[in-house]
């Protein structure tokens, strides 16, 4: 039964509201991740669209499936689920096969937002935590970097992609190192015009530097990002890689490169600002940020990883309560 | 007679599925999660557990006059660890690879708390009857869990059920099954379902009872 409208309204404290609500936030960061996913799909061909479209379809099921009958409409409605499948879809290697990047999805809204509690409520990234499944379950799919689809038609699907569900693919994947790699593992350098324009192997959303920092200052015109996190995070790295350079030149790599190369941007601007895993606190977003930076640099530089973002946010968002708690100010007067 | 055959009956289907040891008390945990990686493992365990189990509830029971309550713990514990030792030799001469590959998780059955629990609990208060039902209940319940475990992770960790390939050679085999995780989260997920199960069957419980006292009133 549907309530009449009182004659009288009364309302709670807050009487001045912000525009801002959770369905105009999720959209404004799909916009800024626009540029991004045509990006991918210009470099990879049309087996981008794919993974992206099989991720999101995953993540858009699982939360139709779970959430309460009545409420079904609304909890699509406010785009977090495909959000979701799409942070996740961009962070996956463009071979990836569909299968894969679907169960990718189901994980991160299952086991990342809908047994905490659904939305607000989960202590991890959903995207990472999907995409950390993934990697633990088929470790050399998700580090098979397909090369850019270079003069072949936009059209060009990886045979990979089509791998029939819980099949491996049949066809030779020819696959090469990601920059990262090739600097970890074989000390060489990619150049870094290449790294900022996107003309480098790596997982879908993570090769155009430029677009990257493009969305997310739209995100900090529309007051959708706290900035102390992506700078925090990127200061730290250029600071602590900076330090290493000086020290062993050809070892270590340089701070632009670090800041460019893997899913530094990607995981900074878009994963790591998740207002719902990262500190309240001006303070706490400071630590936050400068944790996931020191991280980063110790698993790629010294881990038996080339790349670890996923892993550093992740381990931060573990500690964000605690430095929640041990930063929050002090109530005026005590 | 008739009642006696029913409490039993009784007792044995509560350790399968209401007092599931690991479902609903989640005990024993460390085998649970330990050597399920394999269907034929699990199954050994299994076989293990309700040997030991079986064996000592019958003892127990039999003995329980002549143990003296101040030191019962330590009897119990006694009586557990000789048909420990008897499992692990046995299963040591019949099929030393499964042997090998459960390592010290046989010793370590003597420390299942289920077991221990089973003894103070319901062997040492009642007859030998329904000692040996309670005890092949629970370790049924036990061998239930491990299998479904070791099975789910068996086929999506490795593509096959004991051993027998079930998809062919271009499987895409899910390495998280077989490590650590994959134990914590299949059993979750278990947990999580039966905990589901469990609720629904109370709600229709409760609906048809609703339903019952609105026609009794009408």
């Amino acid at each position: 039964m549907k309530q009449k409208d009182p004659d009288l309204l009364l309302l709670h404290a807050p009487l001045l509201r912000q525009g801002m609500t959770t369905p105009s936030a999720m959209r404004d960061v799909l916009y800024a991740l626009l540029p991004v996913t045509a990006a991918a799909l210009w470099f990879f061909g049309l087996g981008a669209l794919l993974v992206l479209g099989a991720s999101i379809a995953g993540a858009v099921l699982t939360e139709w499936l779970f959430s309460v009958s009545e409420k079904r409409g609304e909890s699509l409605l406010d785009a977090s689920a495909i959000l979701t499948g799409l942070l996740l879809g961009l962070t996956l290697p463009p071979g990836l096969p569909m299968w894969m990047a679907f169960l990718g999805g189901v994980v991160a809204i299952s086991l990342g937002k809908v047994i905490w509690g659904g939305l607000g409520h989960n202590l991890f990234n959903p995207a990472l935590l999907g995409r950390a499944f993934l990697l633990a379950t088929f470790p050399i799919p998700m580090t098979t970097w397909t090369p850019l689809r270079g003069s072949e038609s936009f059209f060009h699907v990886n045979a990979s992609n089509l791998a029939l569900p819980f099949m491996q693919t049949q066809v030779d994947v020819v696959s090469s190192a990601s920059p990262l790699g090739l600097m970890k593992f074989e000390q060489e350098v990619t150049s870094l015009t290449n790294l900022m324009f996107g003309n480098t192997l790596g997982s879908l959303g993570e090769t155009s530097g430029v677009l990257l920092i493009l969305g997310g200052i739209y995100l900090w015109i529309r007051r959708d990002l706290d900035w102390r996190i992506p700078v925090s995070i990127m200061l730290t790295v250029v600071v602590f890689s900076g330090c290493l350079t000086l020290f062993d030149a050809v070892r270590f790599p340089s701070p632009l490169f670090s800041i460019f190369s893997g899913g530094l941007l990607l995981g900074a601007i878009y994963m790591a600002t998740d207002p719902v895993t990262s500190p309240l606190t001006p303070r706490g977003t400071w630590i936050f940020g400068i944790g996931v930076g020191v991280l980063v640099v110790l698993i790629r530089v010294f881990g038996g990883l080339p790349e670890g973002v996923m892993y550093a946010i992740l381990l931060m968002n573990a500690a964000t309560p605690l430095i929640d708690r041990y930063t929050q100010p002090r109530i005026f007067g005590r | 007679m008739v009642r006696n055959e029913n409490e039993a009956y009784e007792t044995f289907i509560k350790g399968i599925w209401r007092d599931n040891p690991v479902f609903v008390q989640v005990l024993g945990m460390c085998p649970m999660l330990a050597v399920t990686n394999s269907a034929i493992n699990a199954v050994a365990m299994g076989g293990a557990t309700l040997f030991v189990l079986v064996g000592s509830s019958f003892l127990v029971a039999s003995f329980k006059q002549w143990i003296p309550k101040q030191v019962r713990i330590s009897g119990f514990i006694i009586i557990i660890a000789t048909f420990v030792t008897v499992a692990d030799y046995t299963l040591l001469a019949l099929v030393p690879k499964v042997h090998k590959e459960l390592g010290a998780f046989i010793p370590l059955i003597v420390a299942n708390c289920m077991i221990l629990g089973r003894q103070e609990a319901f062997a040492s208060r009642n007859t030998v009857r329904l000692a040996v039902m309670d005890a092949l209940g629970t370790s049924g319940g036990f061998m239930v869990a491990l299998f479904s475990l070791g099975a789910i992770r068996e086929i999506l960790g490795n593509g096959s059920l004991f051993g027998v390939d079930l998809f062919g050679e271009h499987f895409e085999p899910w390495v998280i099954m077989i490590l650590p995780p994959g134990g914590f989260l299949t059993l979750g997920l278990i947990l999580l379902f039966f905990n589901w199960v469990t609720q629904q069957k109370d709600k229709f419980i409760e609906q048809v009872a609703e339903a019952e006292r609105v026609a009794t009133d009408g």
